[in-house]
């Protein structure tokens, strides 16, 4: 075998025969994904009743919309009684050709809504009902792939969030532990080069983050949560990998500098929770205030979440590359070069 | 160049010239100097303290003198150089192991650091006498059955110089001594090993020069016999109490001085044979000791100091 991947496996087992450590890589971010996923699964599915009374071609024809909620009374008074009351936004009548709406201007938003799909309705059916082709027509869809669920949000979040939890830790703790314990004192005695070394953590860090991509987009795929690889996902990829090896970096720079693996760990969720927070893991980026939209900029994280979301949620093309794969690299680089220099073989 | 040469010619495996290394006002290393010859066993003795880690790991290449030159086969260890490397063996004083990994997976893990087999680090545990724990964690063996893997794996690579920082600390006697039947085959094969240890009487068995190293310098370096025969101090007959009268052995001929305690009477002699043979014929030589003088006499002499291992 050679030094390279014997190091590796070394590192391999080091990780995956410690149980906590298999447990915040694979098993706290998957509790996020099942929360958030259960917790907004009908988020953006919900329908407006409207309450409505008599039958008829319009009746018929809102009800096919798919978008308003159909609940039948048997008089206008009782249904409109309930608009009074708050309970329903608005309530139609169709008895032959004669309609009646009546809403609640209490809410204007959603009043302007019913009260816009109502029109749509009424008034193709006129236009029909002429026989005349319609002289504008209007190409409808909404801007996102047509699956778009809030699983295809919360997964990509939580995702970068674990992978990045644990490149930090990984290899921080490997670095502060081995030099504890003398190996990097003891490997440096063996004809070994220091890229072997480093180049086999890399590999191993990558491996871990692979792994914890596929069973993030496998449950996330699970029925219940309903994800789908849509779109342009596979380019995804470069910045999911730039993404792991700057996460890779800080660990690195937090290993150097700290000489116990409590020290480690604590700098290390220094690190990552602030980012995970400003960086749209647990909550949508683009609903916090815009100072804080531009501080999370700084955060390598924000450029992972945001650069897998441009593929996986928002189909865009390869020019939505150049911006995360730019600053995740400038991340690989800056911090790798100062962990570089502040990196010790053992402690003095 | 021109001392390379030289240590090649005359069979130096070391060759330590006046290095020095102090940490803050502490001389750890004050000026030491020492040469090895290749397929010698070279111990050095001292208390804690006394600067052997950092001579030893200054002549591995692992820590840079202050000043003073190093040649390790005829080439120098600082900076790191990876031609000596393969030919050189260590182990460290704490022990290093990978977490979590087994015995055997350590060695392996060595092993494949040199491009040696997985065959051989399972021939190291037998060597130490591992086999049946092959399979235990690092973390669960104990800190003799630690130190024997620690010291399989500086072997695993079949190096021509081995150090040994403490090899035998932490050992119960049987595998002490299975340690020293270790040593001295490799040292038969023709390797050269230098060694510290607390155990004067055990360097005096193994070595064939020893060092005596206190706070930075070392006091005394030759063969142990030679050291204690320079001591030229008197042989120590021991009777027990009451079982000879004291006036009786301050009259026998060649006793120097007669000294007793709650078990014993020591006679101080320079000549033990007439001793001896005065204390036979007087039909009084059961549950009788002979002590001649030991490193730990020439550490005393040497320090002013009780030896405390
Ligand atoms: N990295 C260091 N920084 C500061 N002081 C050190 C360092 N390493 C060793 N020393 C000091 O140098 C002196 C010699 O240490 P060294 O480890 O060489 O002793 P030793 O003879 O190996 O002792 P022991 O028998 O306890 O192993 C000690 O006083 C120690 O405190
Ligand atoms: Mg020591």
């Amino acid at each position: 075998m050679t030094a390279f991947r014997s190091l590796a496996l070394a590192m391999l087992k080091g990780f995956y025969r410690d149980r906590a450590t298999l447990f915040f890589t694979f098993v706290f971010p998957l509790m996020f994904l099942v929360v958030f996923g259960l917790l907004f699964r009908d988020a953006g599915a919900e329908k407006i009743t409207v309450g409505a009374v008599g039958e008829g071609p319009v009746i018929t024809a809102l009800r096919e919309t798919g978008v308003l909620e159909l609940e039948r009374h048997d008089s206008m008074d009782e249904a409109v009684r309930l608009v009074r009351d708050g309970d329903l936004p608005a309530a139609i009548e169709q008895r032959g050709e004669a309609l009646t709406f009546r809403f609640a201007a209490s809410d204007q938003t959603q009043a302007g809504t019913i009260r816009g799909i109502v029109d749509g309705v009424v008034n193709q059916l006129n236009l029909a009902d002429t026989n005349q082709a319609p002289r504008y027509t209007v190409d409808t869809s909404n801007v996102e792939d047509s699956s778009l669920k809030p699983i295809q949000y919360i997964t990509p979040g939580v995702m970068s969030w674990g992978v990045a939890v644990t490149s930090v830790f990984g290899a921080a703790l490997t670095l502060v532990n081995w030099r504890k314990k003398q190996v990097l004192r003891r490997i440096r005695l063996a004809p070994v080069r220091a890229t072997t070394v480093l180049t086999s953590r890399v590999v191993v860090t990558i491996g871990v983050a692979m792994v914890q991509a596929l069973i993030f987009l496998g449950i996330g795929a699970l029925p219940v949560f309903g994800l789908q690889l849509v779109g342009t996902w596979v380019l995804a990829v470069p910045v999911f990998l730039l993404g792991v090896l700057a996460f890779f970096a800080i660990g690195m720079l937090v290993g150097a500098l700290c000489r116990t693996e409590e020290a480690a760990s604590g700098a290390a969720n220094i690190v990552v929770l602030p980012m995970a927070f400003l960086s749209g893991t647990f909550f949508p980026i683009d609903q916090s205030p815009a100072w804080m939209q531009a501080v999370s900029n700084v955060f390598p994280l924000r450029h992972m979440n945001d650069g897998i979301m441009d593929f996986l949620v928002r189909g865009r093309d390869a020019s939505a590359l150049l911006v995360p794969c730019l600053v995740l690299t400038a991340f690989v680089v800056v911090v790798g070069a100062i962990s570089a220099k502040v990196f010790q073989w053992e402690d003095s | 160049m021109f001392s390379h040469v030289i240590n090649a010619g005359n069979g130096a495996a070391v060759v330590v010239e006046d290095i020095r290394k102090a940490y803050g006002d502490l001389n750890a290393v004050d000026g030491v100097s020492l040469s090895v010859s290749e397929g010698e066993f070279f111990g050095i003795l001292g208390p804690n303290g006394a600067g052997k880690t950092t001579t030893l790991e200054i002549i591995e290449g692992l820590r840079e003198p202050d000043s003073g030159t190093v040649r390790l086969l005829g080439e120098s260890p600082w900076p790191r150089n990876s031609a000596l490397l393969p030919r050189i063996g260590v182990q460290l004083q704490a022990s290093s192991f990978f977490e979590k990994l087994t015995a055997r997976e350590q060695l392996e893990t060595f092993a494949s650091l040199y491009g040696v087999g997985a065959a051989r680090a399972a021939e190291m545990l037998d060597l130490v006498g591992l086999a049946d724990k092959a399979d235990t964690r690092e973390d669960k063996l104990s800190g003799g059955q630690r130190q024997r893997l620690s010291i399989a794996c500086a072997l695993v690579h079949d190096p021509d110089v081995l150090f040994l920082d403490e090899p035998t600390a932490a050992l119960d006697p049987q595998a002490r001594r299975n340690l020293w039947d270790v040593l001295r085959a490799i040292q038969e094969r023709g390797k050269t090993i230098l060694y510290t240890t607390h155990y004067l009487d055990e360097a005096e068995i193994l070595c064939d020069r020893v060092a005596i190293m206190d706070r930075g310098r070392i006091l005394a370096m030759d063969r142990p016999a030679a050291l204690v025969r320079g001591l030229d101090a008197p042989t120590q007959v021991r009777l027990e109490r009451g079982s000879f009268p004291r006036p009786d052995a301050e009259a026998l001929p060649g006793a120097d001085q007669v000294s007793e305690d709650e078990q014993s009477l020591t006679i101080s002699t320079r000549r033990p044979a007439d001793v001896l043979s005065a204390l036979a014929d007087r039909g009084a030589l059961d549950g009788l000791q002979v002590r001649t003088a030991t490193l730990e006499d020439v550490f005393l002499d040497l320090t002013g100091r009780e030896y405390r291992a």
